[in-house]
């Protein structure tokens, strides 16, 4: 069976212990979590886990049932087909010229990205976007060396009602 | 009212009499008001015992058991317990003293994880920080860990909880909304298994413990009698169907029967009940079944299709299962093709089944076990160790009745059978229990001997010695040249000295009918008694090699039709 990316919404009870329980869920049944995040939920003292996994079909049916045992996780969705999908980048990029400034500024705006800080050194781009688009910024600033990327991890949401 | 309090009250209210435990630094406060109360607590020599004392307990009568540990190295010694629990879906609560929360997190003296660390082998987990939660989370574990699935529930107590006033007692229960057990089956499925079955021209039943665990042993006779269908069990299975019964063909798997193991893939519709397809029950699994469909009943989804791919899934509880089905098959009658498949199958037992009659000194362990069910009635408890002794007794006995073959199946703890016995003892004080060992499983917990002294707990402690970690020995001899590492146990101890010690009675046992005449006796005085029987130590029983297919053991099959 063909292994591909599955993007998994989980609702949680927003309690300690349990990104610690789901991950560790994930660990010991031999499944790699892409990315994890979590956060508040439209409910009080509940969580959404959105969570990115590279499995099979079969694979994927058992983390779903295994996740479904987790007795903290209330609700569980595969969102994959019909997903919004969104991360935020941080990237701090050298300039080495006054060039590569103008350069970086204009990809930034090609990207709707925006820039936070600018220094003689370096500039610091904040972006959103799917992982193809933040993976095709990157690469494109990149030849001017990239000093730090810091990306929060696949987060999405099934579109309609 | 005090935490510690407010446990000892909610565990009344729960129906707790018996708690075994052993206590510590972070315990002193519980301790001290359960010094008070009117509920009993057995001192075990060290807290795995404690764990496996009642997982035995839940085992034997279908109740919660409770263990009891304080913080650090009471509480890791619990996980080997907690652990083999979980595998075996028994209910039971652990609960541990932790360091006052104003210390958790730096490493204060005797601190340790223990949610953490038994995050992946408890089915749930509370640790109270404020002793109001207490009642609602003893009533939560009970409620969490008994129904569903079975499983353990751990309960971590700071020492200031345990001390602190409860300003009310509310034992509503905790909400959990994500926790929904599916008990009832869904009809269109049930209908749909009744089709296979009406189409089916040679079916079997392979049932495991979750038809104990739900009561469902009424329902699977009637449905195996009803459907005409020969029976087989996996080794947590056993006692769900009377192995004396003519459809039951006994355990399937790596040291199962032959006629099992040699048949089950000639069925056409495989009726699997309660039962997690293991690796010790299946064999390879591509050649597991390939050409039979499979319904598959089980109250765990996440069990179906897991291991084995299966034609026919059923979510819920056995009995609620078997119960629809049996209304639906009430009409039912098996055509010809399935009467002359299941006398052929019967006949097959009859000429497969194994080789118990041998005088030979020194004795060979299917005499012993033959020796002991002479004795032993229907109602009386059997627990075993792992290893060969396990196996022994799993193939050569015939158990009759649910809850009354105790054993770790899944995660094979040495050191399970005595003290499991104990806590079945506890809860069936009328029930003879006997207790199966291996001489390597035995020393692991030797001195709960002092236990069973101490409060007299008539446990009847068989020591199967041969003076070899026999199952490794075994595989050692017909896998690795007969390179036996490490599986030499050499002389020591003198069990029967040993028991002495502790002042529990003991005999060697060295020739047949021995065993028979010392069992009748220890079950007539009811005390505790060690039993220390010297068998073959090159006697092996055949299985599957790894990777080998169901039908694919190796290693003589003695018949017993084969005894001149």
């Amino acid at each position: 069976m063909e292994e591909q990316y599955h993007i998994i919404s989980t609702l949680v009870e927003d309690k300690p212990g349990v990104l610690q329980k789901v991950a560790g869920m994930f660990n010991r049944r031999g499944f790699n979590i892409d990315s994890i995040t979590v956060g508040n939920s439209e409910v009080e003292g509940q969580s959404r886990m959105v969570i990115t996994v590279h499995a099979d079909e079969k694979g994927l049916e058992q983390v779903t049932k295994q996740l479904n045992k987790l007795i903290d996780v209330i609700k569980i969705k595969d969102i994959t087909q019909k997903a919004v999908k969104r991360e935020l980048c941080l990237v701090k990029v050298n300039i080495p010229d006054v060039k590569a400034r103008a350069e970086i500024m204009q990809y930034t705006n090609i990207f709707r990205a925006h820039i936070l800080d600018v220094t003689e050194e370096s500039i610091m781009v904040e972006l959103t976007g799917d992982k193809e688009k933040i993976n095709a910024f990157i690469s494109l600033v990149e030849p001017f060396g990239i000093k730090r990327i810091a990306r929060t991890g696949l987060t999405a949401m099934s579109r309609g009602v | 009212m005090r935490g510690g309090e407010a446990i000892i009250e909610s565990l009344k209210n729960m129906g707790v009499k018996t708690i075994f435990g052993y206590p510590g630094g972070q315990t002193i406060p519980f301790y001290d008001m359960l010094y008070d109360a009117d509920i009993d607590h057995i001192l075990v020599r060290h807290e795995q015992a404690a764990a496996h004392a009642a997982d035995g307990y839940a085992r034997a009568s279908g109740r919660v058991g409770v263990c009891l540990a304080t913080s650090g190295p009471g509480a890791t010694n619990l996980v080997t317990g907690i652990g083999t629990a979980f595998m075996d879906s028994s209910p039971i609560v652990a609960i541990t003293g932790q360091v006052p929360t104003h210390l958790i997190g730096n490493d204060a003296f005797q601190e340790a994880d223990i949610v953490g660390i038994t995050m992946p082998i408890v089915k749930h987990s509370f640790q109270p920080k404020n002793p109001d939660l207490i009642p609602s989370i003893v009533k939560s574990s009970f409620e969490i860990a008994s129904t569903g699935r079975p499983g353990p529930v751990l309960i971590d107590v700071p020492k200031e909880v345990q001390e602190g006033e409860l300003t009310g007692f509310d034992d509503s229960l905790i909400e959990t909304p994500g926790y929904n057990p599916t008990v009832k089956g869904n009809i269109r499925q049930i209908k749909k298994a009744r089709d296979l079955i009406r189409e089916a021209k040679k079916p079997m039943i392979l049932a495991g413990a979750g038809v104990i665990m739900s009561n469902a042993c009424c329902e699977l006779k009637k449905l195996a009698e009803t459907i005409n269908a020969p029976v087989m069990t996996s080794l947590l299975g056993k006692g769900a169907f009377d192995e004396t019964n003519d459809l039951a063909l006994g355990m399937l798997g790596m040291h199962g029967r032959k006629v099992s193991n040699d048949y089950v893939n000639e069925s056409d519709l495989l009726i699997a009940i309660g039962i997690r397809f293991s690796d010790r029950t299946t064999g390879r699994l591509d050649s597991f079944v390939p050409d039979t469909k499979v319904i598959h009943i089980d109250i765990d989804p996440a069990e179906i299709g897991k291991n084995v791919e299966v034609d026919l899934p059923i979510v819920g509880d056995a009995r609620n299962v078997l119960e629809s089905l049996n209304k639906l098959l009430n009409d039912y009658k098996p055509s010809k093709e399935v009467n002359d498949w299941t006398d052929m199958i019967r006949q097959k037992k009859m000429e497969l089944l194994p080789r118990v009659t041998y005088d030979d000194v020194p004795l060979k362990p299917q005499a012993v076990i033959k020796e002991i069910a002479e004795v032993l009635t229907p109602d009386s408890i059997l627990t075993t160790d792992v290893g060969q002794n396990q196996m022994w007794a799993a193939h050569f006995f015939d158990t009759q009745k649910p809850r009354k073959f105790i054993s770790s199946g899944g995660l094979g703890t040495m050191g399970f059978g005595f003290p499991s016995a104990i806590g079945a003892k506890v809860a069936c004080p009328e029930d003879p229990v006997v207790s199966i060992n291996g001489d390597g499983g035995f020393l692991m917990v030797c001195q709960e001997l002092a236990t069973v002294h101490e409060y007299d707990i008539p446990v009847i402690a068989i020591v199967l010695e041969n003076r070899t970690l026999g199952m490794v020995y075994q595989w050692q001899s017909l896998l690795y040249n007969e390179r036996h590492s490490q599986t030499l146990l050499g002389n020591s101890p003198d069990f029967v000295k040993l028991a002495e010690s502790f002042g529990v009675n003991a005999s060697r046992i060295t020739k047949p009918g021995e065993t028979k005449e010392a069992l009748s006796k220890a079950i007539k005085d009811n005390e505790p008694i060690l039993l220390d029987i010297v068998i073959d130590s090159e006697e092996a029983l055949p299985m599957l090699p790894p990777g080998a297919g169901i039908n694919e053991m190796i290693g003589e099959y003695k018949l017993e039709k084969d005894v001149i």
